[in-house]
């Protein structure tokens, strides 16, 4: 059982431009809605409302938020690498945008594929364009010319390389079970059973790879707003602070959107084609909402016990799982 | 209480220590430990907010909370009860109010007694409502009302003249029911 990217589906350019755009909008669109859903669901665990004052139940709440942002002085501190300080916020940004385009929305329908493009190299290229986003936080931190962002960069740096290869490994076991990288195909093994029944150690390590490849508790420490006030963040203002802070939930989305495809399933589900979109997107949200959960639970790790997590538990965790899910592989 | 074998011999009182974070028991509790943590969240979103939308909700005051002064005239004639004594100026610790007495006059009394106060001013960006000129009135003149909804934005506009303690207020505060 060998499957390979459909190469042999070529779509016209004009399809290609719509699809990117829809894609484009809908995220865009679901970005800001994360950030007051966030906002409000952390209140209701802390037994508070959250944002209820701007429009109907608060909803406008990140209009007001990207209106003050702009109306803020673009700040540059006086020793910045001039540069690279503008560079920082713009390459996570790169970096999320061109991950969303591999997330399957559904099959190829009508002749047209729901999703922005199925790369037969698909995880690889998830792992190549997401490990951008880190040139951000180190760029960021250390042109800032700031001790504070320094040791917030230098622990994204230390985090980076703790999580990566878990991550990896953990995406591997699925991937010998589906035969394929691209996640299209990937999705397609799963119709018998959902990998994250198989793969329930690789499905964990992931989500627990994927809270640090996303900077959120309990591994946000190159954040860590109590000691190192925003981390790498800290002399960024105005609208550049503001992509920061959406590049968080656009890498939410990524990563939700892999583990959704990888182990959920991704857009199967009981019901006629055209609600596989809804499918993916719903099992997105479940994931979006268990991150936040998390964070409103737990606090943050030290950052030498996130290297022993990844290293002398993930890891070896992760290899044993390639391991027996391979010898199965190759004995079934 | 099992002894720890770090303090075996050493004349230190022992510390209640939490089991070694390590090897595959710690795991296991960390595992636990955080699926405890998430039913424990959990549990706090279904019990739902306890946020008192202030402007639009309001705690209720307790019958005796002493809120902002009210002046009171007598029911049937309608005579203001203050006599101008100034007993409440004198009682008062953070020296906010001023009252300044004249005598009644035959046909046009303002007051039951012989004087009435000309002026009564109580300066509340200085009172610390203690309640001593509460204390103080003999005739019940003054009481501490309930309301304590006073910011405003200028300092002159806290120095409350007669008219406006005498005044019906508003009743922007609720009252705690009976037993609450």
């Amino acid at each position: 059982m060998l499957f390979l990217a459909d190469t042999q589906l070529v779509e016209a350019t004009w399809i290609m431009v719509v699809k990117s755009l829809v894609i484009f909008g809908v995220i865009f669109a679901i970005l800001p809605l994360m950030t007051v859903l966030e906002r409000k669901l952390i209140g209701r665990f802390q037994h508070r409302y959250g944002p209820n004052r701007v429009g109907p139940f608060g909803i406008l709440q990140p209009l007001a938020d990207v209106g003050k942002l702009l109306s803020k002085e673009a700040f540059m501190p006086a020793n910045a690498v001039k540069s690279l300080f503008v560079l920082g916020p713009l390459l996570p940004v790169l970096s999320g945008v061109l991950a969303l385009a591999i997330i399957p929305w559904g099959d190829v329908q009508d002749g047209v594929g729901l999703y922005g493009i199925d790369v037969p190299i698909g995880i690889l290229y998830f792992f190549a364009v997401g490990s951008i986003a880190f040139y951000g936080v180190l760029l960021g931190g250390w042109s800032s010319g700031s001790k504070y962002s320094l040791l917030g960069a230098m622990r994204g740096a230390a985090q980076l390389i703790s999580y990566e290869v878990a991550m990896g490994l953990a995406l591997l076991g699925a991937i010998i079970m589906g035969g394929s990288l691209s996640l299209v195909d990937l999705v397609h093994a799963q119709g018998a059973i959902w990998f994250v029944v198989p793969q329930f150690v690789g499905f964990l390590i992931f989500m627990l790879a994927g809270f640090a490849e996303t900077n959120r508790t309990p591994f946000d420490m190159p954040e860590a707003d109590a000691e190192l006030v925003q981390g790498f963040m800290t002399e960024y203002g105005g609208m550049r602070f503001g992509s920061f802070l959406l590049v968080e939930y656009m890498e939410i989305l990524v990563v939700s959107g892999i583990a959704a495809a990888v182990f959920l399933g991704g857009w199967m589900g009981p019901g006629p084609g055209w609600l596989d979109p809804i499918w993916m997107l719903a099992k997105i949200m479940g994931l979006i909402l268990f991150f936040i959960w998390v964070r409103a639970t737990l606090p943050r790790l030290r950052y030498d016990q996130l290297m022993s997590l990844g290293w002398k538990v993930l890891l070896p965790l992760a290899t044993l799982n390639v391991l027996v899910t391979a010898v199965l592989v190759v004995v079934t | 209480m099992s002894e720890f074998p770090y303090l075996k011999d050493q004349d230190v009182v022992a510390v209640q220590r939490g089991p070694d974070p390590g090897g595959v028991g710690g795991a296991y509790r960390a595992f636990g430990e955080t699926l405890r943590g998430l039913k424990t969240t959990m549990a706090r979103l279904i019990e739902g907010p306890l946020t008192i939308q202030y402007p639009e909700e309001k705690t209720p005051v307790y019958p005796r909370f002493r809120g902002r002064h009210k002046l009171h005239r007598f029911e049937d004639t309608g005579l203001e009860k203050c006599v101008g004594c100034s007993l409440c100026a004198a009682a008062c610790p953070a020296d906010c109010i001023r009252v300044v007495a004249a005598e009644n006059v035959p046909g046009e009394r303002v007051s039951a007694g012989e004087r009435y106060a000309a002026v009564y001013e109580i300066n509340l960006s200085r009172c610390i409502f203690c309640g001593y000129c509460e204390i103080a009135c003999p005739f019940d003149a003054i009481t501490m009302g309930h309301d304590y909804e006073m910011a405003d934005y200028d300092r002159d506009d806290l120095i409350f003249t007669k008219e406006m303690l005498l005044a019906e207020s508003l009743e922007r505060t609720p009252l705690k029911a009976e037993g609450e």
